[in-house]
């Protein structure tokens, strides 16, 4: 049996504080008036003067309102005033950017979330499919996989918490929710946002939520109860019974993954859609969660725990990080190239203002996500050398923060970004409270699931 | 001056692997081993040094990339731009993301066909190569392990082999060395 170490756990407890710090100033320094803003834009000089004098002419041309799926409305309606009066165009603008600064610090509080969220998740699929598949090498990992997913009851609720707070208006981060956008009477009224709002409504989007996040909660808890059962038990009928549900969760989840993936990522650009958005952040969370099963395998290993797990294994999952970091990046550039190509405006938007406004995290992850584990983890001996799993395992995880951080900051902050307190603090305490939740977990069950029927298969695993 | 080889046939893989670490334990020298299939770990149980054609493989894939970036260089922006899509291709940087199917497929191109035929060659194999298979039955179901004889003693070893699972032990002598 695994025991967490006291010092583990005060080094979970110290991240969540100074995590929790960093989210609450983030809060604090938020701007709540337009005077503010003006202030901090002149207060900040030289150093992001430039930044702030381009921003402030692309809001002057209509194009890029256009171009600014989030507000983009608003502000078409205030491009039409333009000429008539120049002070209340200055003052829309500043409205504007500070809506973005006032949504920052919710943003980086639910990417941090959704980020773990999706390593736990991406492990339970992970898990489900080894049991679907009855595959023979990874059952000696399936204690640290449970731990993992062991983090997705609490995320879950986090989250739910998080996206009632937008549901009931409290923060601004999803736009679609405002509901001057659908009202016809209204001078806001959007109506393509209006046309999508048989589904992209707040009850239905939240009862949504609910579904999805019941259902994968529901798999976690009864595979992990059968798992833990069949470790007493005389013949195979709990590993049936995981093996039947499985294979049934998988289904579900990759129908409610990709639904999910358009409800929490996708409608923070309202007018815009891409087809393969689904399997685009499945890709994504699939290496962020292979990578921390990997690395926390390696961790306990190093401790002395998982004696039966040996270098092969480390060395197939090392694989399925090299394979799925190439596969992220068929689909990024799938996404991208055919909306290059054609050039539709609606479509474009999308990438022009990751381009414009986010060009060093937005292809700084391809060097990260790609370029990196692709040159590091070629070679097959490289895969079993431990730190250098860990080390790649670490860009990865930065990689795929920056990538959900792309997704989701341009259609809640626009231009107004940073990777400051508020990110650098929700990621602290969520990384905290991961570490805490996960390794708390893995000391609930012996690491070894003894009476799996694939266990001495695993054990003896040798590539 | 005339060498011996001792061929012992199995008609079983697993019984295969068994025999070749046994006589390896033995310190008798093995030649060379004729399966129908390939059989795992085979090359490690033989000693045999581990292939560098993966290392092949990937300076194949970079010519392969060079290759596609000079081709879509020279036939798309230099001899003969068009206009595609309102893009008119005289910068290659600002064409790249059409180019990346181009420089994909040629780096797997270059990287499968050199290093199929980088096998072929290492393996001294060409059109119209009489086989070496030293009996036709090891391309349909059986195993065969050629030992070198040398000085050792004939009798003791084909018994040591009988042992060791071998269902047809040969002594073969060859005119020449090679």
């Amino acid at each position: 049996m695994y025991t967490l170490p006291s010092k583990l756990k005060l080094f979970a407890i110290i991240f969540m504080v100074v995590g929790a710090l960093g989210i609450v100033s983030g809060f604090l320094t938020a701007p709540s008036t337009t005077a503010e803003v003006k202030e901090m834009m002149a207060g900040h000089g030289d150093g992001h003067g430039s930044d702030h004098s381009a921003a402030e002419e692309s809001h002057s041309t209509p194009e890029n309102h256009v171009a600014e799926e989030n507000h983009g409305d608003e502000h078409s309606q205030a491009a039409n005033e333009h000429g008539e009066n120049v002070h209340d165009s200055e003052e829309a603008h500043l409205e504007h950017i500070l809506h973005q600064m006032q949504n920052r610090p919710w943003s980086a509080l639910y990417i941090a979330c959704l980020f773990f969220l999706f390593i736990a998740l991406g492990t339970l699929a992970f898990y489900g499919i080894q049991y679907a598949a009855q595959a023979g090498w990874s059952p000696v990992l399936y204690r640290v996989m449970e731990g993992i997913t062991a983090y997705l009851p609490v995320a879950s609720v986090i989250l739910f918490v998080l996206l009632l707070l937008s549901a009931f208006h409290i923060n601004h981060i999803f736009h679609w929710m405002d509901p001057e956008l659908v009202d016809p009477e209204s001078s806001h009224y959007d109506k393509l946002i209006a046309g999508k709002s048989g589904w992209l409504n707040i009850p239905f989007f939240l009862i949504r939520a609910a579904i999805f996040l019941a259902g994968w909660n529901l798999y976690r808890y009864l595979s992990r109860r059968n798992s833990i059962k069949q470790d007493e038990a005389d013949d195979n009928r709990w590993f049936k019974k995981n093996f039947k549900m499985s294979a049934g969760f998988l289904v579900f989840f990759i129908v409610t993954e990709s639904m999910m993936s358009w409800d929490w990522i996708m409608s923070f650009d309202p007018h815009w859609f891409s087809t393969l958005f689904g399997w685009y952040v499945f890709a994504g969370m699939m290496v962020s969660a292979i990578t921390v099963i990997a690395m926390i395998s390696i961790i306990l290993k190093k401790q002395g725990y998982l004696e039966f797990v040996n270098d092969s294994h480390i060395h197939d999952l090392a694989k399925y990080m090299f394979g799925f970091s190439i596969f992220w990046t068929y689909l990024w550039f799938s996404q991208f190239m055919l909306i290059w190509y054609a050039n539709i405006p609606e479509e474009v938007t999308y990438f022009v203002t990751r381009i414009e406004d986010y060009k060093l995290p937005f292809f700084g992850m391809l060097v990260t996500n790609f370029v990196f584990p692709v040159l590091l983890l070629m070679n097959s001996d490289y895969k079993r050398v431990n730190w250098f799993v860990i080390l790649t395992g670490i860009v990865i995880l930065a990689g795929q923060y920056i990538n959900l951080f792309v997704m989701v900051m341009p259609g809640t902050v626009g231009a107004s970004w940073f990777i400051g307190l508020p990110e650098i603090g929700s990621i602290l305490f969520f990384f905290g409270l991961f570490v805490f939740v996960v390794f708390t977990a893995l000391t609930k069950a012996p690491l070894l699931a003894k009476r799996n029927p694939f266990m001495k298969e695993s054990k003896n695993y040798h590539y | 001056m005339a060498s011996k080889t001792i061929h012992a046939i199995y008609n079983d893989d697993d019984l295969l692997m068994q025999a070749v670490k046994q006589v390896r334990a033995e310190h008798y020298h093995i030649e060379e081993v004729y399966t129908p299939f390939p059989v795992h770990g085979l090359d490690k149980v033989m000693g045999l040094a581990p292939t560098r054609i993966a290392i092949t493989s990937f300076m194949y894939g970079l010519v392969g990339l060079v290759v596609a970036i000079l081709m879509m260089n020279f036939i798309m922006i230099e001899d003969w731009p068009q206009n595609i899509g309102g893009k008119p291709s005289f910068s290659y940087i600002e064409n790249m993301p059409a180019f990346v199917p181009i420089m994909f497929e040629l780096t797997v191109f270059f990287a499968a066909h050199l290093m199929v035929i980088t096998f072929y060659m290492r393996s001294k194999l060409w059109p119209f190569k009489k086989a070496e298979n030293p009996d036709v039955r090891t391309t349909d179901d059986h195993f065969l392990m050629a030992i070198d004889a040398g000085s050792h003693d004939v009798k003791k070893l084909t018994k040591f082999l009988y042992d060791t699972g071998a269902m047809e032990i040969s002594l073969i002598e060859n005119e020449e060395d090679h």
